[in-house]
């Protein structure tokens, strides 16, 4: 035996330590990352500065009614004549919020569950059935069945899509976490007396942390689109708040006389959900090369 | 072959059961009493009791549960209120919409995003490559239902080079009309599976192209043309038959949306129809069709994939 096990531990974790700082500068120099990168950035931002246009993004003004694109109202105004660029601002405050909570609950959530049923071989074959079970119906119909039980309310969208979006990343982490368990250092691990905790959260799950990424990143993008849907169905977090999903679905029926109202928050998701696929496809040149685009 | 058909439905019978269970929970997610819930605010106390009998809601939850399951066994998947049928009568009516805009949709996705993919990797890092990535990219960003709306403005409305909404059936009009009636929301339904598949079949054929026998190929002097088609398109098919059933189940997801943009009375009309009407049982047995068929689906789609690629049939 030429290397002890705590040996084969250290120097595993130096390489990890090397290789953090190598990705990073990696995903600097990658084109599509950081267009995406700066895409999202900017539409954070947008977002936080939305108090600062002074309007009430509910605010209604009988007299401004389905004013078009001008100078005091840059996106228009809607059949309340509320200010349509204020609403597209605060609107994506809760759009990113619901796509940013469904990313992190679907990750965490589909992370414990890949991890241990790949630790765990007889918990593996239940687990994987019921996430089968989840994946039988199209995600977007298991999101509309489940939001409708729930309720149209923010936190009812969140989880329907959160729940839809499962077992996607379950899988994508188990497979991985399969991989990881066979190597020698996980050998190592366990002959120097670590315990199945402690291999699955320190051992299989950072192993897994790319794929989990690139996964979380794309189901951000998908979270943006579906929640817009389930709005447009009826769904979704209901009005007055503004979410970009919403003010379309209430600017629909005027679409043919006040085409604007649906069309600058219809732009803004498609921008949103650009960003995040470019930023999910860059992690996955960087990160993880040989991950295929899976729904 | 026959074992390996025989030993992938046994393992669908787990999943279908558990599948069936969390459709029934379904129900019993709604906040309060379910019966209140169908009723609506302005029922009588007498039409809830009556909702509650009719549904069995009265009685206890495990008994009710192997009633779900009884149920099912004989092919019997609920009856809607509102419409008083069958779910499945009701399904099946309406199927013929949704089967048709999802194959038009289909023959408009399979040739154009496994095109487009082929030769993206083909020209790999050319300007023809950052083009179509950017097209495919587009095509799973847009919101389908925007554009749907956007495009009935445009080509039906300002220039009416189409029906903006409504369906013709087949079987009233021939051919023309009922196709006229489908390519536009069939092409909408299709931009976000071109994109899907294009991205899908570049990454694919990139791996292809880079094998040695492509290199073999092109060493021996086989034309170009034989060595793409014959030798790295067909490689390249294995992993896009892989995502077949991820397509179709995308497919027939975004027409449950994109139904409701043109006024296609298909199932998604069906089931956004009984959520505004509180009509649960008509979603639970609409869901829950739909589960069975996609279970199906994917079988079908593993022993399309033993045929395509030999190493499974004789591994």
């Amino acid at each position: 035996m030429a290397e002890s096990a705590a040996t084969i531990l250290a120097s595993g974790e130096a390489i990890a330590a090397r290789r953090r700082f190598r990705v990073l500068r990696k995903l600097l120099h990658h084109r599509s990352f950081m267009v995406g990168f700066i895409i999202v950035l900017l539409m954070v931002i947008a977002a936080l500065c939305a108090p600062l246009t002074g309007v009430d993004p509910n605010a209604m003004r009988v007299r401004m009614r389905f004013r078009p694109p001008q100078e005091t109202w840059w996106f228009g105004t809607d059949q309340f004549g509320r200010d349509l660029f204020t609403r597209v601002l605060y609107g994506a405050q809760l759009s990113l919020w619901i796509g940013l909570s469904v990313a992190v609950l679907s990750g965490v959530v589909g992370a414990a569950i890949g991890v241990l049923s790949a630790q765990y071989r007889k918990l593996d074959s239940l687990l994987m059935r019921i996430m089968d079970a989840l994946m039988a119906a199209p995600a977007i119909l298991l999101a509309i069945g489940l939001g409708a039980a729930l309720g149209p309310q923010t936190h009812s969208v969140i989880i329907a899509l959160a729940v839809a979006y499962i077992p996607r990343t379950a899988r994508i982490v188990r497979a991985s976490a399969l991989v990881t368990r066979e190597l020698e250092f996980i050998e190592a691990a366990r002959v120097s007396g670590a315990s199945n905790m402690r291999i699955m959260f320190k051992h299989l799950l950072p192993n897994a942390t790319g794929p989990l990424l690139v996964q979380s990143t794309f189901v951000f993008a998908y979270a943006i689109l579906a929640e817009a849907a389930l709005s447009f169905l009826g769904i979704g977090p209901p009005p007055p708040a503004p979410s970009w999903g919403n003010i379309i679905a209430e600017g629909r029926q005027f679409a043919v006389q006040a085409w604007w109202i649906m069309l600058f928050p219809g732009f803004a998701i498609s921008l949103a959900a650009l960003g995040m696929n470019l930023l999910g496809d860059g992690l996955r040149d960087v990160l993880d090369p040989r991950l295929k685009v899976e729904s | 072959m026959l074992r390996g058909i025989l030993m992938r439905l046994s393992q669908a019978v787990p999943v279908l059961l558990i599948f069936s269970v969390m459709v029934f929970m379904l129900m019993h997610l709604l906040p309060g009493d379910p019966a209140l819930a169908i009723a609506g605010p302005d029922a009588t106390p007498e039409a809830v009791q009556a909702i509650r009998q009719q549904l069995g809601l009265d009685r206890p939850l495990p008994i009710q549960l192997l009633e779900w399951f009884a149920h099912i066994a004989v092919g019997n998947f609920g009856e809607s209120i509102t419409l008083k049928q069958s779910v499945v009568s009701a399904v099946v009516e309406r199927l013929p919409v949704t089967l048709s805009l999802s194959l038009v949709s289909l023959i408009v996705t399979l040739p154009i995003g496994i095109g487009l993919g082929v030769v993206a990797a083909y020209w790999r890092n050319s300007w023809i490559d950052a083009f179509v990535m950017v097209l495919a990219l587009l095509g799973v960003s847009l919101p389908g239902f925007w554009v749907g709306i956007l495009s009935v403005l445009y080509f039906s409305v300002q220039l009416g080079w189409f029906p903006p909404s409504g369906y013709v059936p087949l079987t009233e009009g021939g051919f023309w009309p009922w196709f006229a009636s489908l390519i536009q929301p069939a092409i909408v339904l299709a931009l976000f599976q071109i994109g899907f598949l294009a991205r899908i079949t570049r990454s694919a054929m990139l791996d292809v192209l880079d094998q040695d026998f492509i290199r073999t190929a092109r060493a021996k002097g086989v034309d170009e043309w034989t060595t793409i088609a014959k030798h790295a398109f067909r490689n390249t098919l294995i992993p896009v038959v892989t995502v077949l059933g991820i397509t179709l189940s995308l497919l027939v997801g975004g027409s449950v949306v994109i139904e409701q943009v043109f006024a296609l009375p298909g199932i998604g009309r069906l089931i956004v129809q009984g959520i505004l009407n509180r009509d649960y049982p008509l979603v639970q047995g609409t869901m829950l069709l739909f589960g069975f068929a996609f279970v199906l689906i994917n079988i079908l789609v593993d022993i399309i994939y033993t045929f395509v690629d030999p190493r499974v049939r004789y591994g």
